[in-house]
């Protein structure tokens, strides 16, 4: 921190930025309202109040704004939009208010008639030094920033608001007067404005209506999540516990009941992460259940159920059928290769055996599947991401058999590996063949098996974890999201789609007691 | 003020940079490509075409013939909206920032703004791509953490890709105002 005179702070070439609203663009003349942050040195433009006025009721509105907003509006300047040519009075009058206003630096812009030309100049009547200054003007679209949220970086915990993006205190200035945008031209009032909602206030039916509907909504999910818990709470013991960790049906509900409380909590978010985090559980969480009621409405019309469940035990027969086939080619002499013939029939009986058992197993079970899948069936209401979860379980119980096969030959090689290996090694090793031959042959189907599961809990992700509202709101409403909402990049440099368009121009401010209005210089480009 | 130079760009193709100076402390410097020529138009149409009619004397289904139709309509559109890139030019306005805008053919523009207190520096750099070696003009981004790394390189002019000597007027123009805010130093650091 320097301690020096006050005027040193104006050093040569110190440039003013002024922002100022796209729709102010076309307003009558009046006088500009605004914020003033010095240490940018820059104007933020916020509407411009129109004649006639008493700057005494002008004072009293800026300071009840002031309090409401905690944003320090003051009255910057001066705009005059002359239809006709320029008139002398009217800019010695806009002058003149700069003594009742006292402002320091008076900013006069003002647009003549049909030209594109602006010209834009300062006052600075308390200058020591006046130096040569030069102005930027920024045409900003008042609705997109006002509605911009800008997310800061993670890691600001050593920071503090010194590092803070200049550019973020005009994005605060803007979002933070929404009360002054609330009056507009239709409203009775001595004070006549000109900002975006000018025209008239808008806002969405939808939108309230969601409001309020959404205040029973999360008090009956909050219910609904209380008795879940509670029904958690009994499964964790053993060997439901088991079970549960086996079945991704279960997982997947408890992952789902999960949301629901992090929905349902009464707590409102925070910032703007975990409204957003919360939003697409909850959009999420919409879409499952639609399309799991379509996917029901479309399963128990026309008795799917019924023909799902008689093509289920032939499909098993089939199944059963060609691994006995594979066991006898595996028995005689598989792709040419000579195995041990003991082992080779002792392995092949066995396996024959169990795949017998399973076929009893499934024929047993037959009255009954059709009853079972109508009740599984009705669960699909819980959402599809259920309904894909209980169908990869069903894939799993039936070909529980091949899991069961590629297991126990795994375990019985390795324990025959083990004990007779210490003793009988040489005979061991003739003997590898063939169990690996087995242990292969059962391995790929085990594999087949698991890709197939694996693609439908891909699916499930999916649809738990793909930021539905994010997305949407990024297609329709694209200015909502600028800055690092969708990646954690630590820099702030966002798009600043709503700034368009630049202009500056050279501006010599007037000797102190000298107020004559500089003549807009040719250079300058609209 | 406004100047116009014609270049080359890395792949040999004619290129032009426009200059403009604003005020002392506001310049745009915009690159454009060349546009869409129509011999390459054509022939990449009348390639999908005969291939189509190739496959249509295979198989006998005209239905080849609509989708290569299709497919020759949406690939020009999705080219000229997602691919072409007609125009990139560069704002710098000193204290206030650098945006970057690229214009594609199809008219629509996407703009990159950068803040000037994010800005190192705005450096040449070398880059191996594919089998050549060429220069990019690059913004180099200040880590708020250590003042003297560098949090991240944003290459500009990656679909034009000028050469060097092209390059060097952009730098040489961008330094001039980046020099500035060294000299004068911002009335946030002195209370």
């Amino acid at each position: 921190m320097l301690s020096s005179p006050l005027w040193w702070l104006r050093v040569t070439a110190m440039v003013l930025k002024v922002f100022f609203p796209s729709c102010c663009s076309s307003a009558d003349s009046g006088i500009l309202i605004g914020r003033w942050i010095s240490e940018q040195n820059s104007a933020v433009i916020l509407a411009v109040v129109h004649f006639p006025f008493i700057p005494v009721q002008v004072k009293q509105y800026l300071g009840e704004v002031q309090r409401v907003t905690k944003v320090s509006v003051s009255v910057l300047g001066s705009w005059s939009n002359s239809k006709q040519e320029k008139e002398e009075s009217l800019s010695e009058f806009l002058e003149d208010l700069g003594t009742i206003f006292c402002h320091e630096p008076w900013i006069q812009i003002s647009k003549e008639g049909d030209s594109k030309f602006w010209s834009c100049s300062i006052l600075q009547k308390h200058s020591k030094n006046p130096q040569e200054e030069e102005i930027i003007l920024v045409y900003y679209d008042q609705r997109k920033v006002m509605l911009s949220h800008l997310h800061p970086p993670l890691d600001t915990a050593g920071q503090g608001a010194e590092d803070a993006s200049k550019l973020s205190a005009i994005f605060d200035t803007v979002a933070r007067s929404q009360v002054l945008f609330m009056t507009d031209r239709y409203d009775e009032g001595p004070i006549k404005l000109t900002h975006w909602q000018s025209d008239g206030v808008e806002a969405s039916i939808i939108v309230e209506l969601l409001k309020q509907a959404s205040v029973p909504a999360s008090l009956l999910a909050s219910n609904l999540s209380l008795h879940s818990h509670v029904f958690c709470r009994v499964l964790k013991f053993w060997p439901l516990s088991f079970l549960w960790s086996k079945l991704s049906t279960c997982e997947q509900l408890g992952h789902r009941l999960q949301h629901l409380q992090v929905i349902s909590s009464n707590k409102k978010a925070q910032n703007q992460n975990q409204l957003m985090r919360k939003a697409n559980i909850f959009v999420s969480l919409l879409i499952d259940v639609a399309l799991g009621i379509l996917l029901m409405s479309w399963l128990y019309r026309k008795n799917r159920i019924g023909h799902l469940a008689d093509t289920l035990i032939p499909v098993a027969d089939h199944v059963a059928e060609e691994l006995q086939d594979l066991l006898q080619w595996l028995m005689g002499a598989p792709a040419g290769l000579k195995m041990n013939r003991a082992l080779d029939q002792v392995l092949g009986r066995f396996f024959l055996y169990h795949i017998h058992l399973w076929i009893s197993y499934i024929h047993l079970l037959s009255p009954f599947i059709e009853m079972i899948l109508w009740y599984v069936g009705l669960s699909a209401c819980l959402g599809l991401t259920v309904a894909l979860c209980i169908l990869s379980d069903i894939i799993a119980l039936l070909t529980f058999h091949i899991y069961f096969l590629q297991t126990s030959i795994a375990s019985v090689s390795y324990f025959l590996f083990l004990f007779i290996g210490t003793l009988l090694f040489t005979i061991l090793l003739f003997l590898l063949p063939t169990t690996a031959l087995y242990y292969l042959v059962f391995t790929l189907l085990r594999l087949l098996v698991v890709i197939v599961q694996g693609l439908i809990h891909l699916l499930v992700d999916l649809i738990d974890s793909l930021p539905l509202y994010s997305l949407i709101l990024r297609l329709c409403r694209s200015y909502r999201l600028a800055g690092e909402s969708l990646s954690p990049a630590p820099a702030l440099s966002s798009q600043l789609l709503p700034f368009s368009g630049v202009r500056t121009k050279m501006c010599h401010p007037p000797w102190p007691g000298d107020s004559r209005e500089r003549k807009p210089d040719p250079r300058d480009e609209a | 003020m406004a100047e116009e130079r014609r270049f080359l760009s890395a792949s040999g193709v004619p290129i032009a940079l426009r200059r403009r100076q604003h005020s002392a402390s506001c310049r745009e410097l915009a690159v454009r490509g060349p546009r869409l020529q129509l011999r390459s138009l054509s022939a990449a149409t009348s390639a999908v075409w005969l291939a189509a009619y190739g496959l249509f004397a295979l198989c006998e289904n005209s239905l080849v013939l609509s989708a290569a139709i299709f497919i020759t309509l949406i690939g020009l559109i999705v080219y000229l909206h997602f691919v072409k890139i007609d125009q990139e030019s560069l704002l710098v306005i000193g204290s206030l920032g650098i945006q970057v805008t690229s214009a594609y053919a199809s008219g629509k523009e996407s703009t990159t703004f950068i803040e000037m207190g994010q800005v190192k520096d705005v450096v040449i750099n070398e880059a191996i791509h594919m089998q050549k070696v060429i220069y990019y003009l690059c913004i180099l981004l200040q880590d708020p953490e250590d003042p003297q790394g560098v949090s991240e390189v944003v290459p500009l002019f990656q679909s034009s890709k000028p050469r060097l000597d092209c390059l060097i007027e952009v730098y040489k123009s961008c330094q001039e105002i980046l020099e500035q805010r060294k000299t004068a130093p911002q009335s946030s650091e002195i209370k």
